[in-house]
């Protein structure tokens, strides 16, 4: 069992209290994940021409200014580094991609948690009700974020096993269920040269959507595919730069509710984490169907 | 004690628990209130479950996973919508949903009847055992497998393997049934299942006319219809 939480704000008072509301319908989901939890929150986006990054250290004083100086030196002057408990974000003033790689070549020590424009992703091991508290999300504004507890099954408890998992740049992806098929996938996504880090089962998932978008598809279009080539338990939570999406598996033993209000879209794993928000009793709840990809985008401009 | 019944016992879920709600709902068996109105469930679990009383009870919200389970004789209405496994075998009494319910509404119920106004998800009445189900709207994929006794009505359309494994269940739907599960068939709407369903949907209130109606049921055709199998067990 796990717990899955998602709210995308309709207006932009809603943003300015996104962390605050987000933390709230954590805190529900928080028994069906005990272990574990974590967050992707989509929120000020870095300047063209720079990138944002989430690093995390398991050492608990870390000298992220000194990071900071590094990657400002290395590219030119860099923002940051905001520090939330074991996490630090710093924006870098070149692509994500040539950021990630720097800190991978100069910093094995780390670990690149997120890498994009918007994307801020925090987790760790231990009570969900407690990670709120330490990373200090209940202040956070954002447009979208996504949110995960985690009772494992798959695989061990540690910060690096928790969700969200990236899945590219700006993109991550929840999962609550278990997958079956997960071991020779893993190593056929290797062989197409997509990056895994964990024994995970959901980091998988993740990499297998990674690289379905690599090689041409949409996002739904990538979820859709993944009806047949995902073997398992899931309902999953996408978020992307602009929104997120949301899948259940045709079999659908795992649950999944959403609802929609004029100030939000939200989905979670109970409607418990939804009663939370305000307006929910006014708001329109249902069960998405099985099978059926569901996504919520801000309006491109 | 009389002027206890006729008033309306207030319980309000963000003041009190679902385990002291209930522990007085079970303590009415005994005497006490009759008629309850439960606000703010706020989708919070096991509501009402265990009742054994022919209390009157309403519920102001969505609820969460099994409310009002093993229900006996209670009276429940629920104006919003309900979680995983609905009056999850209920026994006797009455529970009605004015929104949706989600998979497994009235899994294993022996009696009473289970109305759902709006669409129940997969898995409605998993292996019921007698209780009658009245859907309003849509039922989810393997709807009634494994039904033992007592009728599923439909009046919108059914998913996927609907009556997989069925054994004596009279499912009824009004709709399009994407898919029959094994062993699961149509079979004629007769005088006696015309009569059946009529009575149900009067006792569920729903305004439809039974001869629109099509049956399923089982062909008895798996292996542990075979007498010739029956040593198996």
């Amino acid at each position: 069992m796990c717990g899955i939480a998602g709210l995308f704000s309709k207006s932009a008072s809603f943003e300015q209290r996104l962390g605050d509301h987000l933390s709230e319908m954590l805190i529900q989901m928080a028994d069906r994940g005990p272990d574990s939890a974590g967050v992707a929150f989509y929120r000020n986006p870095a300047p063209t021409g720079s990138s944002k990054l989430t690093l995390f250290s398991p050492e608990p004083q870390y000298d992220w200014d000194l990071i900071a100086g590094e990657l400002s030196a290395a590219f030119g002057g860099s923002n940051g580094p905001e520090v939330r408990a074991s996490h630090a974000v710093i924006v870098a003033q070149t692509d994500a991609d040539d950021a990630g790689r720097w800190v991978l070549d100069n910093h094995p020590e780390l670990r690149v948690m997120s890498a994009g424009q918007a994307i801020e992703i925090y987790k760790e091991k231990g009570d969900p009700r407690e990670f709120v508290e330490r990373f200090g999300l209940r202040e956070l504004s954002a447009t979208h974020a996504l949110g995960h507890t985690r009772m494992a099954t798959e695989s061990i408890v540690t910060t690096e096993h928790s969700h969200p998992f990236s899945t590219g740049l700006d993109l991550c992806l929840v999962h609550n269920g278990s997958l079956c098929n997960h071991n020779r996938l893993r190593e056929e996504l290797r062989r197409e040269g997509i990056t895994i880090q964990t024994d995970n089962d959901s980091e998988v998932a993740a990499a297998y959507l990674t690289w379905k978008m690599r090689e041409g598809s949409s996002l739904t279009e990538a979820l859709e595919s993944a009806l047949d080539d995902l073997d398992g338990f899931f309902t999953f939570a996408v978020g992307t730069a602009d929104g997120f999406a949301v899948l259940r598996d045709p079999i659908a033993c795992k649950p999944a509710v959403m609802s929609e209000s004029d100030e939000w879209v939200a989905m979670a794993s109970e409607y418990r984490a939804i009663a939370v928000l305000p307006g929910a009793e006014d708001a329109r709840v249902w069960e998405p169907d099985p099978g059926q990809v569901y996504i919520w985008e801000k309006e491109k401009v | 004690m009389a002027a206890a019944e006729q008033t309306v016992e207030q319980v309000d879920l963000s003041r009190s628990t679902v385990r002291e709600l209930n522990q007085r709902l079970h303590d009415a068996a005994d005497g006490g209130p009759q008629s309850w109105r439960i606000t703010h469930p706020n989708g919070l679990h096991a509501i009402g479950a265990g009742i054994n009383a022919p209390l009157e009870l309403e519920i102001d919200g969505h609820v969460g996973y099994y409310c009002v389970g093993m229900n006996k004789e209670a009276t429940v209405r629920i104006h919003g919508n309900a979680g995983v496994g609905l009056a999850e075998n209920i026994m006797s009494g009455t529970v009605t949903v004015d929104g949706d319910a989600s998979q497994s509404a009235a899994a294993t119920g022996r009696g009473g009847l289970v109305v759902v106004r709006g669409n129940a998800a997969a898995r409605c009445g998993i292996s019921m055992k007698g209780v009658n189900i009245v859907v309003e709207g849509n039922v989810g994929h393997l709807s009634g497998f494994m039904a033992q006794k007592g009728a599923l009505v439909v009046c919108g359309d059914a998913g996927e393997a609907l009556g997989d494994s069925i054994y004596e269940t009279h499912i009824y739907v009004r709709g399009s049934v994407a898919e029959l599960g094994a062993d699961c068939i149509e079979k004629e709407l007769g005088e006696f299942h015309t009569a059946e369903l009529t009575g149900l949907l009067a006792e569920a209130d729903v305004d439809a006319n039974a001869a629109d109606f099509r049956r399923y049921g089982s062909a008895r055709k798996l292996y542990n219809f075979n007498i010739d199998n029956a040593d198996a067990y």
